[in-house]
């Protein structure tokens, strides 16, 4: 009797449990990463378990990583291949953009597309693209032009295939709602499959904006030019492995300028998903 | 088995007697995809200000009627007619109703409302149509959330937007296929009498797919009772109960019989 009022008396408060790892702000998670990487890093190369060139210490990059970056501030011949290889970046981006969701309302929407495009689409896509670059050297020559033709042209791929989905991606129930309005095709796919393919393809603009990235240096590499992709291949050839690192590292920042400015207009675009999760930890 | 009798396709000569709305005559329908006959001979006329609803076990035929009444499908045979004219494709003097809520994200609940105006009538009669959609809100006791996106409605909530949304047109025929069946059982009942109050302050004529006995009974004056394979209305049960018709009456004698009749004429077919 008294055991069972004890009882009633007692609230079962306890704590759930979450493992020590996952209870670590990201801040501390991702500086304590570096620092073991660097220090790693630091002590292979300090103890000459790797040689120099091969591996330049971190106090060596990070020299030339001020030195890179003394020099884009000031403007010098850095930042204009920057400036060279950031608008192969962003010529090949649009045109992969344009030319990719052209193509992907074609194949999403009509049974010619669906039926005769896709196919060759699929063939060339499994293709190794970056093959193709000494064709693009050669219909375009040693400008910027054939580096933004190989660019755009790795980046489409992502894009005909994320709106050929996206256009998909309404349901049974909205494309009936839509036909129970009286809809016309072209008002179907403006006001509902458009609007709701938008997160697939804002996902085929992020895969493409990696692939535009790795099309331009590739172009940059085989086709010379004035672009960042010369200048690594410049330092790397004179076995000045520290630079080629820094300009790696400078390169990386107009990737992720790219990658987020997509996110930032996906963010905008398709507001009304902000609470949930798009994509897990990559999204 | 009750064979039902086709109600008269003739005009009704009693000036009385309220105008038949729908009329569907020997309807059949075979999808050819699978060679499944859905549809087999269906009799069916709607009066004026009448409510009918059809029950029957899923994959009977319900939503392939519901689709043909609404020129969403093409039936194989036979005829419809809606206010007198042939119905050969969707039409602005319908409004449906889904399952599903199926309001798009990317709108908020008044300019979802007024979307079929939108996409027959062009932005501005939309906008025009924005008074209207809000009395039509306040009616269902949505006011507050007009400017709101649909996200932050509940099951419950969205699907009495989509009421709004089916009514904005002031279409002269309702098709509803299952329109509360995803929501809670409390939700389901407070929406039916809400349903019911707002058919007949408008006086509106209605078609109902429904798998609930109950709903039917509480909403109806007429049920139609389907059977399968190939889908065929079996009998047409009349409720008198009076209205307005409240949920005590579920408890009462008589809409116990009328439901445990209908139970029993769907009852046979699982055994046949
Ligand atoms: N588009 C279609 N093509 C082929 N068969 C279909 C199609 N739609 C429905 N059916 C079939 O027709 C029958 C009736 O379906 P439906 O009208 O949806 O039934 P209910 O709404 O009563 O559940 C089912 O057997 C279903 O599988
Ligand atoms: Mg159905």
């Amino acid at each position: 009797m008294t055991d069972a009022s004890r009882l009633e008396d007692e609230d079962t408060v306890w704590e759930e449990r979450e493992a020590l790892i996952d209870r670590i702000p990201r801040w501390v998670a991702m500086t304590f990463l570096f620092v073991v990487v660097v220090g790693i890093w630091d002590l292979v190369t300090r103890m000459g378990w790797v040689s120099a060139i091969i591996l330049p210490t971190p106090a060596e990059t990070l020299a030339d990583l001020i030195f890179v970056g003394g020099n884009l501030i000031a403007g010098e011949y850095m930042l204009d291949a920057l400036w060279t290889t950031t608008l192969t970046v962003a010529y090949g981006f649009l045109i992969a953009a344009g030319i990719g969701f052209s193509l992907g309302v074609l194949v999403g929407e009509t049974k010619f597309g669906e039926r005769a495009v896709m196919p060759y689409l699929v063939a060339i896509d499994t293709m190794p693209k970056v093959a193709f670059a000494p064709l693009f050297i050669a219909w375009l020559g040693f400008d910027i032009g054939s580096k933004v033709a190989l660019a755009a042209f790795i980046a489409t791929f992502p894009i005909v295939v994320a709106t050929a989905a996206g256009l998909y991606a309404a349901t049974d129930n909205e494309r009936m709602l839509f036909k129970s309005f009286g809809a016309t095709q072209l008002q179907t796919l403006v006001r509902l499959k458009l609007p709701t393919g938008l997160p697939y393809i804002f996902t085929g603009l992020k895969i493409a904006s990696v692939g535009v990235m790795a099309g331009a240096i590739t172009g940059e590499f085989l086709g010379g030019g004035r672009g960042f992709g010369a200048l690594i291949r410049q330092s790397a050839s004179q076995l000045d492995t520290p630079r080629v690192f820094a300009l790696i590292l400078y390169l990386s920042l107009l990737g992720l300028a790219l990658y987020f400015t997509v996110v930032w207009m996906q963010r905008y675009f398709v507001f009304w998903k902000k609470g949930e999760k798009q994509g897990g930890p990559i999204g | 088995m009750t064979k039902v009798e086709p109600l008269p396709l003739e005009p009704l000569t009693a000036a009385a007697q309220p105008l038949p709305v729908y009329q569907i005559e020997r309807l059949s329908k075979i999808y050819v995809r699978n060679n499944l006959t859905a549809l087999s001979e269906v009799y069916l006329t709607i009066l004026k200000g009448e409510f009918v609803s059809v029950v029957g076990t899923s994959g009977c035929g319900k939503s392939t009627l519901l689709n043909i009444m609404a020129g969403l499908l093409p039936p194989t045979t036979g005829r419809v007619v809606l206010n007198g004219r042939p119905v050969l494709g969707p039409r602005p003097d319908i409004g449906m109703m889904f399952q599903q809520a199926t309001l798009l994200p990317w709108k908020t609940t008044i300019e979802n409302i007024v979307l079929p105006i939108e996409i027959r009538e062009g932005r501005g009669a939309a906008k025009a149509a924005r008074g209207r959609a809000m009395d039509l809100l306040q009616l269902v006791g949505l006011g507050e959330f007009a400017n709101v996106y649909p996200g932050e409605l509940s099951g419950g909530m969205a699907q009495r937007a989509s009421i709004c949304r089916m009514l904005v047109t002031d279409p002269a025929m309702l098709l509803l296929d299952e329109p509360f069946s995803a929501l809670d059982e409390f939700t389901r009942d407070f929406m039916n009498m809400e349903f019911q109050r707002i058919c007949m302050e408008r006086e509106a004529t209605a078609f109902l797919v429904t798998h609930s006995l109950e709903e039917a009974v509480i909403l109806s004056d007429r049920i139609q009772v389907m059977k399968a394979r190939p889908g065929r209305i079996v009998e047409d049960v009349r409720i008198s109960l009076r209205r307005p018709r409240t949920l005590e009456m579920i408890n009462t004698r008589e809409f116990g019989e009328i439901v445990a009749h209908i139970r029993e004429l769907l009852g046979k077919e699982a055994h046949e």
